[in-house]
C-alpha cells in the first residue's frame, strides 16, 4: 500500500512538471531512468532493512532474554521464549533496590539539568544584551570548555572532589556534571537570544526595569523553546553518565542507575536474564521520554550536538 | 552598533554582568578549569590515593616514553579513531539522508534507528558482552542454530578479533548520533536546488555529489570533529564490554589512563596519559575547527 501511494505520488509530482516533456523520443529514455529508479528505490529499501535489523535485534534480544527463565536460558533458545516466559527476573531486579538508585538518578539528572540550565541562561543573558569584548572573552573562554574531554580529567576530579569533602555524594555528582554541560547549554542560550528584538528589551528599560527584571519578565519567558531544547540535552547525559558515578561514588546508596546496572552485572555474573531485565528497566524512563516527546528529544539531541 | 551605543542606557555598560557570570564562571572555574591545571600538575607528581602527593620531576614523563604498553594503547587509540572515522561517517550519512525523507514509514524506520542513543554507553557494553558471550549468547546461538556460519568467532576473546568488534560496537553506539546530524543537515538544502537540477536533467549521482555532499560539508566537519573526539576518548562502552581486555587487546588510552589511576593507584603516571589524551583531543578539535572556522560553523546554523 505504501508503495502505491508513493508510486502516486511520484506521478503526480511527474505531472506537475509535465509541460516541458512529451516528444515521443524521449520515451524510451525515460522508461529507462524509471528502471533505474526502481533498482535504486530497491537497494535503498534493502539497506534501510538491515539497518532496522542491525539496530533492532540487540533491543529486542535485550527484551526477550530478560523474560525468559533463569534456570532454562541457558538450554533454550535465546531468540524466542519457547520455553514459557516469567516477570521473576524483574523481580529480583526490584528487589536489589533498582527504585533507589532510580530515584538518585532522578535527583542527579534532575538537578544537574535544572543548575546547568539557570547559570547558563544568567551567562548567555549577560554575554548577549551587555556585548562587550570582556563579555565576549568570558564566552570565548567557555567555549574552550568543548575541547577538553571528561575522561581526561577523571583523576583530578576525583582529588578535588576528595579534598573538598564530596566524595561518594550526590552533589559531588550533580556539580561536575553542570559544569561540563555548560559549554553546549551556553551556546544554545547565545544563539537563541542573539534572535531576541533589542527593542522589546529597550521598551521594558524605557519603563525603568533593571537587568533582572528584564531577564526574569521578558527573556525567560521568551526562552522556553531554547531552555526545553537544551533542557532535554543535559538531562539525557547526565542521566546516562557513568563516568563520574564510577570514580566519585563508592557506597551503593549513592550509585545512579548506570552504575548500579554495571554492579548488578559484577554480583550476578551467571544470571543473564536478570542482568538483561536491570539493562531493559535503566533503559525505560528515556524510552518513555522518546515516546512522549519525541520530536523536542530529537531536536535537543541535535542541538547538543552542535548541528 | 557604534550609533546604537550611545543611544544605550546606563545599566547596558555597567558592570552588572558580573554578577549575573559569577556562578557559572565559579561552577566552570572550579570543575573545568582547576582539573585542567590540576592533571598538568598531578602529572610531575606521584600520588597513590592515600599518601600524600610528592613532586618527582620528570618521572612520570621519562616512564610513559619507555612504556611499550602505553605506546601499543596509544596505537590502539589511533586505530580505533582511524577505523571509527571511516566506518561511521559513511553509513551515517546514507542514514541521515535517507532519514531526511518525508515519507510516513521512513519516519516510523528513523524512530527506530535512533533507539541506541537513549541506552547509556555502560548499558550497551553489558548488553554486548552478553550477546556475544560465547555461552549461549544470542550471536553463538545463530551463528550455531540459523546458519548464520560467518558470526561463528570468539569475538570478545580472540585478541586478534575483540578490536574490530569494539570498533564496529562503538559504530552501532554513534552512528545515530551522526545520522541525526545529517537528517538535520540535509532537511536544510532548499528544494529548489533540487528542482531546478530536476528541470536540467541531472541524474541522481551527480545530483548527490554535486548538489548534496557539498551543501553537507558544513555537517561533514562538525560531525567528523564529534567522531574523531567521541571515538578517542571512547570509555563507557570499552570498559562495560571488556575492561581493556582479553589481555590488553582493548586498553586504548582512555582506558589505560584509568586503570593506571583507579586500579593500579598510580595516579600521578595515570595524570601523564590522560594528560596525553587531552591534548589529542584539544588538538584535533582545534585543528577541524581551525579549518573550517568555529564562527563558520555557527552562523551557518543560525543562518539557516
Amino acid at each position: 500500500m505504501s508503495q502505491l501511494q508513493q508510486e502516486r505520488s511520484r506521478s503526480a509530482g511527474q505531472a506537475t512538471r509535465a509541460p516541458a516533456t512529451p516528444a515521443p523520443g524521449r520515451r524510451r529514455a525515460e522508461a529507462k531512468r524509471a528502471a533505474g529508479r526502481g533498482f535504486r528505490k530497491g537497494t535503498t529499501w534493502l539497506l534501510a532493512l538491515v539497518w532496522l535489523v542491525v539496530v533492532a535485534a540487540p533491543i529486542y534480544y535485550m527484551i526477550v532474554a530478560s523474560i525468559e527463565p533463569t534456570s532454562v536460558y541457558l538450554s533454550a533458545n535465546p531468540w524466542f521464549p519457547t520455553k514459557g516466559i516469567t516477570g521473576a527476573n524483574y523481580g529480583a531486579v526490584f528487589s536489589s533496590g533498582i527504585v533507589s538508585y532510580f530515584f538518585n538518578s532522578v535527583i542527579v539528572a534532575g538537578s544537574t539539568t535544572i543548575l546547568a540550565v539557570a547559570v547558563s541562561l544568567l551567562a548567555a543573558y549577560a554575554i548577549v544584551v551587555h556585548g562587550s569584548r570582556w563579555t565576549g572573552i568570558v564566552f570565548r573562554c567557555f567555549m574552550v570548555g568543548f575541547a577538553v574531554p571528561i575522561q581526561a580529567l577523571m583523576i583530578p576530579l576525583y582529588l578535588a572532589i576528595l579534598r573538598i569533602g564530596l566524595y561518594d555524594s550526590l552533589l559531588g555528582l550533580i556539580l561536575p556534571m553542570a559544569a561540563f554541560s555548560l559549554p553546549i547549554t551556553i551556546l544554545v542560550l547565545v544563539n537563541f537570544l542573539r534572535d531576541v528584538p533589542r527593542s522589546l528589551i529597550d521598551a521594558m528599560r524605557v519603563d525603568g526595569a533593571g537587568p533582572l527584571r528584564v531577564l526574569l519578565r521578558l527573556v525567560l519567558p521568551l526562552s522556553w523553546p531554547a531552555i526545553a531544547t537544551v533542557g532535554v540535552f543535559d538531562l539525557v547525559t547526565s542521566w546516562n553518565n557513568f563516568v563520574f558515578p564510577l570514580i566519585l561514588t563508592q557506597s551503593p546508596s549513592q550509585a545512579t542507575l548506570p552504575l548500579s546496572v554495571f554492579n548488578f552485572e559484577g554480583n550476578h555474573l551467571q544470571n543473564v536474564p536478570e542482568i538483561m531485565a536491570a539493562v531493559a528497566l535503566s533503559a525505560v524512563p528515556l524510552f518513555v521520554l522518546y515516546l512522549v516527546a519525541r520530536r523536542r528529544l530529537m531536536a535537543g539531541l541535535a542541538a547538543g550536538l552542535g548541528a | 552598533m557604534a550609533q546604537t551605543a550611545g543611544r544605550r542606557p546606563r545599566w547596558i555598560r555597567g558592570w552588572w554582568p558580573a554578577w549575573f557570570l559569577l556562578p557559572p564562571v565559579a561552577l566552570f572555574a572550579g570543575f573545568v578549569v582547576l582539573p585542567i591545571v590540576l592533571a598538568v600538575l598531578l602529572s610531575f607528581c606521584s600520588w597513590n590515593g592515600s599518601s600524600a602527593i610528592q613532586f618527582n620531576g620528570l618521572a612520570n614523563w621519562q616512564q610513559f616514553i619507555h612504556d611499550s604498553s602505553a605506546l601499543a594503547a596509544l596505537e590502539r587509540t589511533g586505530v580505533l579513531v582511524v577505523a571509527s572515522w571511516l566506518v561511521q561517517e559513511p553509513i551515517a550519512l546514507a542514514l541521515g539522508i535517507f532519514a531526511a525523507g518525508r515519507q510516513r514509514h521512513r519516519a516510523v524506520l528513523t524512530a527506530i534507528y535512533f533507539l541506541p542513543m537513549l541506552i547509556s554507553a555502560a548499558s550497551l557494553g553489558i548488553l554486548w558482552n552478553l550477546l556475544l558471550s560465547p555461552v549461549n549468547g544470542g550471536v553463538m546461538y545463530a551463528s550455531t542454530h540459523f546458519g548464520l556460519f560467518f558470526l561463528d568467532h570468539q569475538w570478545l576473546s580472540d585478541p586478534d578479533l575483540v578490536m574490530g568488534t569494539v570498533i564496529v560496537l562503538v559504530a552501532w553506539e554513534f552512528i545515530p548520533f551522526h545520522s541525526l546530524l545529517f537528517e538535520a543537515g540535509t532537511r536544510q538544502i532548499p528544494r529548489s536546488i533540487y528542482e531546478a537540477a530536476a528541470i536540467d536533467g541531472i541524474g541522481p549521482y551527480r545530483r548527490f555529489f554535486r548538489i548534496t555532499l557539498p551543501m553537507l560539508r558544513h555537517t561533514i566537519v562538525t560531525s567528523s570533529t564529534l567522531n574523531l573526539v567521541g571515538s578517542l576518548t571512547v570509555f563507557d562502552l570499552i570498559y562495560t564490554l571488556t575492561s581493556g581486555g582479553p589481555g590488553q587487546s582493548t586498553r586504548v588510552l582512555a582506558l589505560a589512563q584509568y586503570l593506571e589511576g583507579f586500579e593500579s593507584l598510580d595516579f600521578g603516571y595515570a595524570s601523564a596519559l590522560a594528560v596525553v589524551l587531552g591534548v589529542l583531543a584539544v588538538i584535533v578539535s582545534m585543528l577541524l575547527i581551525g579549518v573550517t572556522g568555529f564562527g563558520k560553523m555557527r552562523s551557518q546554523s543560525e543562518g539557516a
